[in-house]
């Protein structure tokens, strides 16, 4: 086998990019779930669009954080040591939000159910932006010296590009977040989600766009945008008309392929280094100086080739078991645990327009409109705007 | 590795992230062994469930099913902060050694990590989207990827305690075989203690509840059921925790001989060598503690397995160690070590005898009204969390001062510019933070425990599938 560092430095790539696109909109169903949810139930029904998978999608970040361990020691203890405080920020906000999905239902007081939602909202924030302001950190360049050691204080990580790319994130995560709950919910929360998604995604439009133009500059010498920047831009114009369209799936798609490009376009303008010293350029982490030694990655290559794709799959087979979407009535009894959940799928029959205008009645409005499969999409039948 | 002049900060930062990592990993290891041990038996509850169709099993899957739930949560977020610590304050360490013991924390996420968390949202959420047979597949694959994930991080750790497979270049350890890294004697044997262990915890939690249940007029024939299986778990497991744990200590006292020498505060070398029950004193500054009732032959035995073995005492291995080594201290807390040791050993045996008792009642078929078992078996519950404890603070306290045996030591393993403030703030929010969720997660776990069953189905509703399991 050849020269594996560029490999692992794809694989790497490729395990962020993948913690983004899925862990994404667990984020943002995070933040906004106390936004579409007018009442307790609708904001259970919400936390449990994603329930069954946002564990599996949290893994994403594990491996990564191990592999680049494995494959990049060196990058892996200069960037966790230096962003030391940044680092316990993200996992005060990655604990808390974790322990709130489980803990939030298991007491039925309403001021410990406030409680957890307001630490699942604010994990959900802070953990994409803490991660956000390292990657744009990595490409803008902290200073490091010759030793390979981050020398700087805990404020200067909190430089202008980097805290925009956390915000970018954070942006993206939300648009993302909005689409997936149109996308899986049913009825009145379907219509708020949708609202939040066209609220928030001309936002993230021109925060993507800034995004792309900036690290473009800032890793580049050259006048034209590069494919995945222009990728970024397009996919992100995509969703602001897929979701004033609404089209749920492709409106997901498209935040999923803005997230992923977004991703992708800072690890290739890193690329070949993996933290830029801003000390002296000469001092940079690159793929090379920080790399493990040609046998681990060659052990470390077999194990990823014949699991990477073992995971893929069953975690796409878990979206497509958890395919239908929620509605507010399975959590509409005291206890949704023990009363019996709808076992059949919710009735296709035409959809009837969304009313108008949501009034105060649809929140507890004994009937809701129907259901309707994922697969009937709002745009043909749904109010126009 | 030379022993380098070090201004007195560095001593602080490295007492400071010694404890926040101590700390973090024995909070990690309450809730791991609750994990696997309690995934096993739920995954056993429902194969009952899935063969004989009793109601009762259902009832009772569902029922400790909730308790690893509420464990898992806690356990998987801990477990991010023991990941993305080594980088934080462990740079050089990481930087030195990431080529080996990154590898093992690679494949974990890969191989069990996934597997794990991807099939307990399948099983929670699963139960009326899949059949009952992939169903009951979801549980055995959380039980299969949590015991798995604990083989990846005792690869790894027993690296740590016995380095093999590597080829020193310029001061530096590669990796140049990495299956003798998975059948390193130390990871085989501490990997086996790790799984007995769990399964004894899970079985003594799953026990403790079903008595505290049957002692507080709970469904009486079905927690006698789910007591019955935890202590048919729990007498083998506790049994091997015994047995596996001596044979480790052999192991570990042939790589670690300070390790074991300072477990019995054994300074000089003797042959046959006596295990002390007590002593009164002790520790690194008192060589000539009062040590109360010597067993003969019991540490020759417990040590080397023979019965005349011989025991190198601590001063003539600090002697060769400086010789070989460079001078230093490299003699562990010797506190720590004896009474860890013996701290371990003395409640595994109590939670033998415990667990005998019981399975002598269930002979008798008295187990469900005995109240005095009852009562200790709800008090019981403490000693496997005091006896792992104990165990680790053996293992990685009597590593020191390494932090890889012969390789690097704990004082030159630190991030060289992690500051003490940084330190303190993460030492403070962690434990903060810790505290919380564990008083959190403890009363939950109580709450849980005694609630009622949930209730049993109806005839007409058996081939319905059942409600899934929401947030």
């Amino acid at each position: 086998m050849g020269n594996l560092i560029p490999f692992w430095f794809i694989v790497i790539a490729v395990l962020w990019t993948g913690f983004f696109v899925l862990e994404g909109f667990d984020f943002g169903v995070g933040m906004l779930h106390s936004f579409v949810g007018r009442d307790d139930v609708d904001r259970r029904a919400a936390i449990n669009t994603i329930g069954p998978l946002w564990d599996g999608n949290e893994v994403w970040l594990i491996v990564a954080g191990a592999s680049m361990f494995a494959a990049f020691p060196g990058w892996y203890a200069t960037m966790f040591s230096g962003l030391y405080l940044a680092m316990v920020l993200l996992l005060i906000s990655l604990i808390i939000r974790g322990v709130a999905f489980e803990y939030r239902g298991k007491r039925d007081a309403s001021q410990w159910r406030r409680t957890w939602d307001v630490a699942l909202t604010v994990g959900s924030l802070l953990a994409p932006f803490v991660i956000g302001v390292a990657l744009g950190d990595l490409l803008h360049g902290l200073p490091i010296n010759s030793s390979q050691n981050y020398t700087g204080s805990f404020w200067e990580l909190f430089q202008p590009y980097a805290v925009y790319t956390g915000v970018t994130l954070v942006l993206i995560c939300l648009l993302h977040g909005a689409t997936f709950m149109s996308l899986k919910t049913t009825g009145s929360m379907r219509e708020r989600s949708g609202r939040l998604a066209r609220q928030v995604a001309p936002i993230t439009a021109a925060a993507v766009i800034g995004f792309a133009i900036w690290t473009h500059v800032s890793s580049t010498g050259t006048f034209f945008l590069r494919p995945l920047e222009l990728l970024a831009i397009l996919a992100v114009l995509a969703a602001v008309w897929l979701v004033y369209e609404r089209r749920d799936g492709f409106a997901f798609a498209a935040t999923a392929v803005t997230m992923a490009s977004c991703i992708v376009s800072i690890f290739v303008g890193l690329y070949p280094n993996v933290m830029v010293s801003s000390t002296n350029p000469a001092y940079s982490l690159t793929v090379d100086n920080t790399a493990s030694e040609p046998y681990s990655l060659h052990a470390m290559t077999v194990v990823v080739i014949i699991f990477l794709p073992i995971v893929l799959v069953y975690q796409c087979w878990t979206y497509y078991v958890f395919r239908r979407r929620i509605s507010r009535e399975q959590f509409a009894a005291p206890d949704a645990a023990a009363a019996p959940a709808p076992s059949v799928p919710p009735p296709s029959v035409p959809a009837q327009p969304l009313p108008a205008r949501e009034g105060p009645s649809n929140a507890t409005s004994g009937t809701p409109p129907p259901a309707r499969s994922r697969w009937m999409r709002g745009g043909r039948h749904g109010r126009k705007l | 590795m030379g022993l380098l002049r070090r201004p007195k900060g560095a001593r602080v930062r490295l007492d400071l992230a010694r404890w926040q990592f101590a700390f973090t990993t024995i909070n990690h290891f309450f809730f791991i062994p609750i994990t696997i041990g309690l995934a096993f038996l739920t995954a056993l509850l429902q194969t009952a469930w899935h063969r004989n169709h009793q109601d009762e099993y259902l009832r009772l899957t569902r029922f400790f099913g909730t308790l690893l739930v509420i464990n898992v949560a806690i356990g998987v977020v801990t477990g991010i902060v023991q990941e993305f610590e080594f980088g934080m304050n462990w740079g050089a360490y990481s930087r030195l050694v990431g080529n080996i013991f990154g590898a093992p924390l690679a494949m974990e996420g890969l191989a069990a990590f996934f597997l794990e968390s991807t099939f307990l949202g399948l099983w929670l959420f699963g139960w009326d989207k899949l059949s009952r047979r992939v169903h009951l597949l979801c549980i055995w694959l959380v039980s299969f990827g949590s015991a798995l994930s604990a083989a990846f991080i005792m690869a790894a750790n027993s690296w740590m305690q016995h380095p093999v497979g590597y080829v020193m270049v310029k001061g530096k350890p590669v990796l140049n075989d990495i299956w003798a890294v998975f059948t390193n004697p130390v990871f085989v044997w501490g990997y086996s203690k790790v799984l007995v262990v769990s399964l004894t915890t899970g079985a003594a939690v799953m026990l403790a509840v079903s008595a505290w249940q049957l002692r507080h007029g709970g469904d009486r024939p079905v927690f006698t059921k789910s007591a019955r299986l935890a202590l048919i778990v729990l007498v083998p497991a506790i049994l091997f925790t015994l047995l596996i744990g001596d044979e480790l200590g052999v192991i570990e006292g042939r790589y670690q001989p300070m390790k074991i020498a300072a477990a019995e505060a054994q300074w000089t070398t003797c042959q046959p060598c006596s295990f002390s029950l007590f002593q009164i004193g002790g520790g690194n500054n008192d060589q000539t503690p009062t040590q109360i009732i010597e067993v003969p032959h019991l540490l020759s035995l417990l040590a080397t397995n023979s019965w005349n073995g011989k025991v190198v005492g601590l001063n003539p291995l600090q002697q060769q160690y400086s010789k070989q080594f460079g001078s230093g201290y490299y003699v562990p807390n010797v506190f720590i070590q004896y009474w860890s040791m013996r701290a371990m050993a003395y409640l595994g045996a109590l939670v033998l005898l415990i667990s005998l008792w019981g399975l002598w009642l269930i002979r008798r078929g008295k187990l469900a009204t005995s109240r005095v078992f009852l009562w200790v078996a709800v008090w019981a519950v403490v000693l496997p969390f005091v006896m792992n404890t104990a165990g680790w603070l053996l293992t990685e306290s009597g590593r020191q001062p390494w932090i890889v045996q012969g390789i690097m030591l704990t004082k030159n393993g630190i991030s060289p510019t992690v500051s003490t403030p940084w330190l303190w703030i993460s030492i403070i929010a962690f434990v903060a933070l810790y505290g919380t969720l564990g008083t959190v997660d403890f009363l939950l776990m109580l709450k849980y425990s005694r609630k009622e069953l949930p209730p049993p189905r109806a005839e007409a509703d058996a081939d319905v599938p059942v409600p899934a399991v929401q947030y």
